[in-house]
């Protein structure tokens, strides 16, 4: 079974991708099945990639790949291929498990909709095209999969069509991941032309591997930035992280899905993925290309989690959490920690994805209420779901020792405090996880404490449909830490192919220390200042102008909307009206002057040859009636002038003589 | 005995004779039952194309008119054979998307054969007259048959592509008279050691050029195409893009590169700016359009300035590996051939809209996600193939022809990249406004598809699929001509 399915990877991703064809096959008609077959497809990939993770446990630095030819175009072959290895086995089983708890969730929170199969099979579709990102062993292939991933994203977040804001929040994905994916396609023609082959691992012949990096030379920094507009498209960082915080128009799984297991750890597992090309030429592990993505991380992490405190909306504060831990990441990869920025993408799925559905089931139970300053006191109303989502919010927070995120926050604090260039990413990195923590413990006393208001009448918990799933992602949240500590940093050891060791010593590192004094300092500080918040915000009444430019969050999509956005469309209308009158104004200037021309020589024919003719025929007439007179008939008159005729005749014989 | 290819081109001609003559009821069964026989013989072509053998095949030579050497030679390639594949699939589509009068069935089936003509003719002589041939039947169906300013856009259109025929035509005179003949293949082996000298070479290429940029079109001759698509009846607007604007793009490959490769790489600079133009501007004036038909048409240059892109980028540097030719000019064949279909099946998903509506302004509509779901998704896979996603047909004639250019014209390349944005921009506006938003009232009348619509939509859009995701089958009707050609490029 293992070394069957190590040879036979393709059909983890296409599990969903069947189950998904089959639902829309089906059409209306499997209303009732469409759940189960896509439970099921999701099952059937978690299974398999549980299978193919245990061969990569047997040998360190395991990798098993298999390429085959896609096409031949003239005598020139496509090579594409899959690939397992522990970066790909990893995210597989994250996804595939993630995914499950959001499959099962949903089949409580759309069960009013009657969209419902469509709602599973686009749900399919998304974990399929991102099973597949993973194992693609081609950035030709990855490609593919990274654009069906962007499809299904924005089928999903306009799931609910109808709606004008959720049409244009899909929209607003697609083009501004789609702006990221074109320098992305760029990278890609450029590592084609330079390298050869667009294959990750070839038997030392692939893009990754010495003989394809060699080929790069200095062209690499190009190439790996055009492929890091790509990753900061999908994974939202600055500056095109504006869509993430709208795709919360979608429903609730699908904020899961997009912000835990799919879409945005694409991009971040695309940097992990391609990292040799970022290293190359490096010293020190510090390349230009590394420090863009570190600055930009340090950027896009600490401009969201500003914008997240000032947030009402129960899912935007966890949207804006989601692009500053995707910052978080970026800082990570970039500053050479690549196991650090993956195992907190890894812990991530699992928190936020439970942070996103506990969201869900507050949102179920407050009859669609989103506005946090309108919940209050849930935590009686609705105890798993509150206790659920406390696990997440101090796995989120990055509180030391028993939750997975405090682990891979400390790693990643630690890798970025080595970073040989400076030091200003790791202290702004700092105030990071103080704001984190600070926003979490904001939005759970707002929600979950405090008196009832407006939306907590009525509220009930959620059914076990969507309570189970909740309990499963919190275990999960917290058992991950097993792996990740210090001590025995078995993923750590796993992804970058060293035995691991167990060593009580090292479960005390400085770093925590740190740590635990932010998170404390952040959470102290939030009970104090909202614990008597009741509808309001402390901070909006103390400092509004401050608060109204994180609320709006710093007027991004305002400036992008008449800088980009409004040249763009003048540029459109620019293009019209050249095409209008400009270029069809000289076709039909041409056409005029043809047609004057033609009126010219009409004229000419009519005034001067025509007359000319006229003239002629006016004379020929004339003549004609002069001598039709002369035709009389009269025999008188022809006598008359025969006889004169012929006395001339006469003469002019006698004269000449 | 007729050979396979002339009765290729003879069978529409039939069909026209039989409409005219017969005056059947229901002329569009006949026209599609002609239409049945062409495809099989199409077919039959198919099954007798030798795929590894790279030169003329099949061909047919009589004797025409030696004194002024036109002969009547046809024969297909596998450009050629692909040509003939694409325009047997156009023009069924065309008549099953809507209900054509006998007059103008006749006529779509003339232009069917003068396509078939102009694909299979390796004579100029021939070639020409096919290629005006498909002028006559394209003008009087806008003028009699368009909608709203057809007179005009007929006119427009005829005399504006009719120019440019004349240029040309001057050109092959000029070009004959120095080296009396008009076998394209003996023009071709003069073609690397210069035809012409002096100032008559670049008026030979400059005439050639000119008419077949108006009928492509290129940027900027390409203003009488939004006119003459938004009037034409559906169907027509379908082989017009399907079908008529290939004629232009094959010219290309087939008369300007091979008789003058030194002047493009002259030239080459120009017409790849003229090129970006072309994959910049369309989609953006597409961006701006109401009218839906207008907005795929403007779509169109932009596609077929793809085509051109690698085609210009691989002959007018002289630097590019093969590997490089080969990918471009696959790259360029698939294109041609998913264009065809793609924006014809625009023009049909537009046709099925205006018919349900009567108007086709792109504010006319709006919610018809909640009243026609399977309009609205068919309609999206046509649409997201023509924007290029990975999976369906549009993306691999696309990567080919940018991962051909951008090894000779990176910067160029990196600007047309742009094209793929803002055609994915005027998409992504389009399907907000006609699926999103709450349902229109003018729109909840509307039928879904109804059957005979899904049989014909059904084949394309799985024909769409199969060639993004299983392209083989495609590659293997031109490999041995892609590698013939990128030889005599190179």
């Amino acid at each position: 079974m293992n070394s069957w399915i190590t040879s036979n990877v393709w059909l983890i991703p296409a599990a969903p991708i069947l189950a998904a064809l089959l639902i829309l096959a089906f059409g209306k008609a499997a209303r009732r099945a469409a759940a189960p077959f896509a439970v099921i497809g999701q099952l059937t990939a978690l299974t398999m990639s549980i299978f193919a993770f245990v061969p990569t446990l047997h040998s360190h630095g395991f990798r098993s790949v298999q390429n085959f030819t896609w096409f031949t175009f003239g005598e020139q072959t496509l090579r594409i291929g899959f690939v397992l290895d522990p970066l790909a086995a990893a995210m597989l089983i994250m996804i595939a498990l993630v995914g499950l708890c959001i499959f099962v969730f949903s089949i409580g929170y759309m069960a009013e909709d009657k969209n419902f199969s469509r709602f599973f099979a686009y749900l399919s579709f998304f974990s399929g095209a991102m099973l597949g990102v993973v194992i693609a062993n081609s950035l030709l292939l990855l490609f593919v999969f990274w654009e069906l991933v962007g499809l299904a994203s924005y089928l999903l977040i306009g799931f609910w069509i109808e709606r004008p804001s959720a049409a244009a929040a899909a929209k607003k994905a697609f083009i501004t991941t789609r702006i990221g994916d074109m320098g992305f396609f760029l990278g890609i023609l450029w590592l084609y032309h330079r390298s050869g082959t667009l294959l990750f691992y070839d038997g030392g012949r692939g893009c990754l591997e010495s003989v394809g990096l060699l080929a790069l030379g200095a062209s690499a920094t190009f190439i790996a930035l055009l492929i890091f507009c790509g990753a900061a498209g999908k994974s939202g960082q600055f500056p095109l992280h504006v869509w993430l915080p709208d795709a919360m128009e979608g429903p609730t799984p699908v904020s899961a899905l997009i912000h835990a297991a799919t879409m945005v750890a694409a991009g971040v597992f695309l940097v992990a993925r391609v990292y040799p090309i970022f290293l190359v030429g490096a010293i020190n592990g510090v390349t230009p290309s590394l420090t863009v993505v570190v600055w930009i991380g340090v950027a896009t992490g600490l401009m969201a989690a500003l914008i997240a405190v000032a947030q009402f909306d129960i899912k935007r504060i966890l949207a804006y959490s989601t692009v500053s831990q995707l910052g978080l990441m970026m800082v990570s990869l970039g500053v050479g920690g690549v196991a650090a920025g993956i195992m907190h993408l890894l812990a991530h799925g699992f928190f936020k994805a439970l942070l996103f559905l506990g969201a869900g089931s507050v949102i179920h139970g407050c009859h669609h209420e989103q506005d946090i300053r309108k919940m209050g006191g849930l935590r009686r109303l609705m105890p798993v779901t509150f206790s659920t989502y406390a696990i997440g919010m101090m796995a989120l927070s990055g509180v030391p020792f028993f939750f997975s995120g405090g682990w891979t926050k400390e790693e990643i604090l630690h890798a970025t405090s080595q970073w040989p260039r400076s030091h200003i990413p790791y202290y702004l990195m700092l105030v990071g996880v103080f704001l984190t923590a600070l926003y979490m413990t904001r939005q759970i006393i707002f929600v979950f404490f405090g008196n009832r208001r407006a939306a907590s009448e009525h509220v009930h918990e959620s059914p076990g449909v969507m309570t189970i799933p909740l309990i499963v992602l919190a275990v999960c949240a917290i058992l991950f830490s097993v792996v990740l500590t210090p001590a025995w940093p078995w993923l750590e050891n796993y992804l970058t192919g060293y035995p691991a060791r167990f060593d009580p010593h090292l479960l005390i590192q400085p770093m925590i220390i740190v740590s635990l004094a932010l998170v404390g300092a952040g959470v102290s500080l939030g009970i104090w200042m909202y614990r008597r918040a009741a509808g309001s915000d402390p901070i909006q009444q103390a400092q509004p102008a401050l608060f109204r430019f994180l609320e709006n969050k710093m007027w991004i999509d305002e400036i992008y909307d008449r800088t980009v956005i409004a040249l763009a469309a003048i540029a459109a209308r620019f293009s019209d009206w050249m095409d209008r009158y400009v270029w069809d104004g000289l076709v039909r200037g041409v056409g005029a002057i043809g047609h004057f021309l033609a009126r010219l020589t009409t004229g000419a024919d009519e005034r001067v040859i025509n007359a000319g003719v006229d003239e002629g025929t006016v004379g020929a007439h004339g003549f004609g009636r002069l001598m039709s007179r002369r035709h009389s008939g009269q025999i008188q008159t022809y006598l008359g002038a025969i006889a004169l005729g012929m006395l001339a005749l006469v003469l002019l014989y006698a004269w000449l003589g | 005995m007729v050979g396979l290819i002339s009765a290729l081109i003879l069978i529409p001609l039939a069909g026209a004779i039989a409409l005219y003559i017969g005056q059947p009821k229901n002329a569009r069964t006949v026209a599609l039952i002609f239409n049945a026989l062409s495809a099989f013989y199409a077919l039959l072509l198919w099954q007798k194309f030798d795929a590894t053998a790279p030169g003329l095949q099949i061909a047919e030579r009589h004797a025409w008119i030696p004194s002024i050497g036109a002969e009547y030679l046809v024969g297909v390639d596998g450009l050629s054979l692909l040509l003939v594949l694409l325009t047997s699939l156009v023009f069924p589509f065309a008549f099953c998307a809507q209900r054509l009068e006998r007059g103008a069935c006749a006529l779509m089936l003339v232009m069917q054969a003068a396509l078939y003509g102009t694909f299979t003719a390796q004579n100029f002589v021939l070639w020409f007259l096919f290629y005006e041939m498909s002028l006559i039947p394209a003008f009087l169906l806008i003028k009699i048959y368009g909608g709203e300013n057809r007179d005009f856009a007929a006119v427009k259109f005829f005399i504006y592509t009719f120019f440019g025929s004349v240029a040309m035509l001057l050109a092959f005179l000029g070009i004959y008279f120095a080296k009396g003949t008009f076998d394209f293949a003996t023009l071709a082996g003069l073609g690397k050691s210069g035809l012409l000298t002096g100032n008559l070479k670049w008026f030979a290429f400059a005439g050639i050029f000119l008419g077949l940029a108006v009928k492509v079109p290129l940027f900027p001759f390409h203003t009488w195409l939004p006119d003459a698509y938004q009037t034409a009846p559906t169907g027509v607007s379908m082989v017009l893009t399907g079908g008529l604007s290939k004629m232009g793009v094959y010219g290309f490959i087939r008369l300007l590169v091979p008789l003058f490769p030194n002047e493009i790489k002259i030239a080459g600079p120009w017409l790849l700016a003229l090129v970006v133009c072309s994959i910049v501007f369309a989609p953006l004036a597409a961006w701006a359009q109401r009218d839906l038909k207008r907005m795929v048409a403007y779509l169109s240059i932009n596609h077929l300035g793809y085509c051109l892109l690698g085609l210009f980028a691989i002959t007018a540097r002289s630097t590019s590996s093969l590997i490089d030719t080969q990918a471009a000019l696959s790259g360029v064949f698939l294109q041609i051939f998913n264009h065809g279909i793609t924006a014809a099946a625009l023009f049909y998903f537009v046709g099925l809209l205006e018919q349900r509506r009567g108007l086709r302004g792109i504010d006319d509509f709006g919610g018809l996600m909640q009243r026609t779901p399977l309009l609205c998704g068919w309609m999206s896979v046509a649409m997201f193939s023509s924007l290029g996603l990975p999976g369906l047909n549009g993306f691999i004639g696309e990567f080919l022809i940018f991962k051909g250019s951008f090894a000779v014209a990176a910067s160029v390349t990196a600007i047309a990249v742009l094209g793929l944005l803002f055609t994915a921009v005027t998409f992504m506006r389009a399907m907000q406004s006609l699926f999103g938003g709450p349902l229109v009232e003018s729109c909840s009348g509307f039928s879904d598809l109804i059957r005979s619509e899904k049989l014909v939509i059904v084949p394309v859009t799985l024909l769409m699929f199969a060639i993004g995701i299983l392209p083989q089958f495609i590659f293997n009707i031109f490999n041995a001509t892609v590698t013939h050609m990128a030889r005599l490029f190179a």
